[in-house]
């Protein structure tokens, strides 16, 4: 249980990473990417927690109990949504890439010219 | 080089990478053992120092609030990205949707949708309100909230009325939204510069009561305005990319 | 883990709130999890067609969300249940019902992404 998250991390990783470079399909492309940047919200909330621990909201317990890191918790917050709207931006550029050349296969985009 | 060729050389390279990966994550002390100070002391000192009892949001806002800002500008050039690259798309796109729509058939939603979407629509404007504006009490703030309320505007969408989400989102309306949001943020830090203080340095008086929704200062307001503009990028996201819907529903009738 | 870094490692003990959950349960329901999401994250690139994936990704967000809620983010939760089981894939849902309407008809079969 020390390391076996990390290990996940590191699968999810390889697996998002093999998805991107075997793909035949932009979308397909884009979807492995987010599963890449999980991998990443699970590192970080892996990082941060500490056994026995609460969550960092202290509305109705005492001020002083034992919680988890919230620098890493909002790292991530904003890393989820703000990865989204990037991920939107992408697909963009693949329906006008789909425009211009008529495919969608990355392996074709490669090489087309000019 | 054929795929094959490029699977074998990544399944190396992955290899490779994970064997580095796991080396450098083995030196961590363990999953559960967080030794780091700064996680602790940001614990005790939060709630006394902002009177923000929801201590990740006064890390998102108060403590890494300039970090926020440049997050929030990310996803304000995103979404103005995508609808400078769509837009092009749009004005060419008029006079060939005719063929196009020929072997096309829209199906009307189905009526569990629409009175799903009926009922939610007033519970989820409800909800991302008032997680946009809880930021400082409990799990809440900005982002999720604006998100949820965006939501709203999906569903009316997805219950098939397609020209009323047009109408009460129109694009420019949006985009000014959107504009206030990102810049009220930028604008409530600049406000603390002219005051003299530093820049996004809390100026408003912080309340009593640790977690009231008057207390912690600029935490709240920074979390409304974020809220606004979150719910403004994604609304003008996905209207850039139902446009096309519009052309083939009026080509059929 | 060396014994040097052992002599600046403060000392967690589990503490008993009201809200703690027993220790021996919560490994096991976070090592659950983490074993759903791997299994998750390999469906999701497996499966080539795309309209297919965007409901396994849908299915891995929220599994991604009950991982971070055991692991005492409830936050992130919030924000990935929104985002990553919601508003993600009614985005591409829609780029692929953009995608598709401009295929020629005779490729309009469904698209497979296995490579040969």
């Amino acid at each position: 249980m020390h390391i076996f998250p990390f290990v996940v991390v590191v699968y999810i990783l390889a697996v998002g990473l093999y998805g991107i470079v075997t793909s035949r399909h932009l979308v397909h492309q884009i979807m492995c990417l987010i599963v890449v940047q999980s991998s990443t919200y699970v590192l970080l909330l892996g990082v941060g927690y500490k056994t026995g621990a609460v969550a960092p909201y202290f509305y109705d317990i005492p001020v002083h109990t034992p919680a988890v890191d919230p620098v890493v918790q909002a790292l991530a917050l904003t890393d989820v949504v703000v990865e989204a709207a990037v991920t939107a931006l992408l697909l963009a550029f693949a329906i006008q890439a789909q425009k211009r050349f008529g495919t969608l296969d990355p392996q074709e985009l490669v090489q087309l010219k000019g | 080089m054929t795929p094959g060729q490029r699977r074998w050389i990544f399944l190396a390279a992955v290899a490779g990478l994970a064997a580095f990966y796991l080396w450098g994550l083995a030196g961590l002390p363990g999953f559960g053992n967080y030794p780091g100070p700064y996680g602790d002391i940001i614990n005790r000192i939060a709630v006394a120092q902002t009177k923000a009892t929801g201590v990740v949001s006064a890390v998102n806002f108060e403590y890494r609030g300039f970090d926020t800002v440049g997050e929030e500008f990310i996803l304000f050039v995103a979404a103005t990205a995508m609808a400078v690259v769509l837009r092009h798309l749009r004005n060419e796109r008029e006079q060939d949707s005719r063929d196009a729509t020929e072997d096309w058939s829209v199906p009307p939603p189905s009526d569990s949708v629409r009175l799903v979407a009926l009922i939610f629509t007033g519970p989820v404007v409800v909800m991302g309100w008032f997680l946009a504006s809880h930021a400082q009490t409990s799990p809440s703030g900005g982002f999720q909230g604006g998100v949820i309320l965006a939501t709203a505007f999906f569903l009316i969408y997805l219950s098939g009325q397609y020209l009323l989400f047009r109408r009460i989102s129109p694009a420019d309306i949006t985009e000014a939204f959107e504009a206030v949001g990102a810049g009220g943020f930028a604008a409530i830090g600049v406000a603390a510069v002219i005051m003299g203080l530093p820049y996004l340095k809390n100026f408003l008086p912080l309340g009593t009561t640790p977690g009231a929704v008057s207390s912690s200062g600029t935490i709240a307001l920074i979390s409304f305005f974020v809220g606004v503009e979150l719910a403004a990028a994604f609304i003008l996201i996905v209207g850039e990319l139902v446009e096309q819907t519009l052309l083939v529903r009026q080509g059929d009738q | 883990m060396g014994s040097a870094r052992a002599a600046y490692l403060p000392h967690v003990a589990a503490v008993v709130t009201p809200y703690t959950i027993p220790a021996g349960i919560m490994d096991v329901l976070q090592v659950t999890l983490l074993v759903l999401v791997a299994a998750g994250a390999t469906a999701v690139v497996l499966i080539r067609e795309p309209v297919r994936q965007v409901v396994m990704l849908s299915a891995y967000g929220v599994l991604l969300a009950a991982l971070f809620m055991a692991f005492q983010a409830p936050d992130v939760t919030l924000s990935e249940l929104t985002v990553g089981a919601v508003a993600l894939p009614m985005l591409l849902l829609l780029a692929l019902a953009k995608v598709k309407r401009r295929e020629p008809a005779k490729q309009r079969e469904p698209v497979k992404g296995r490579e040969k």
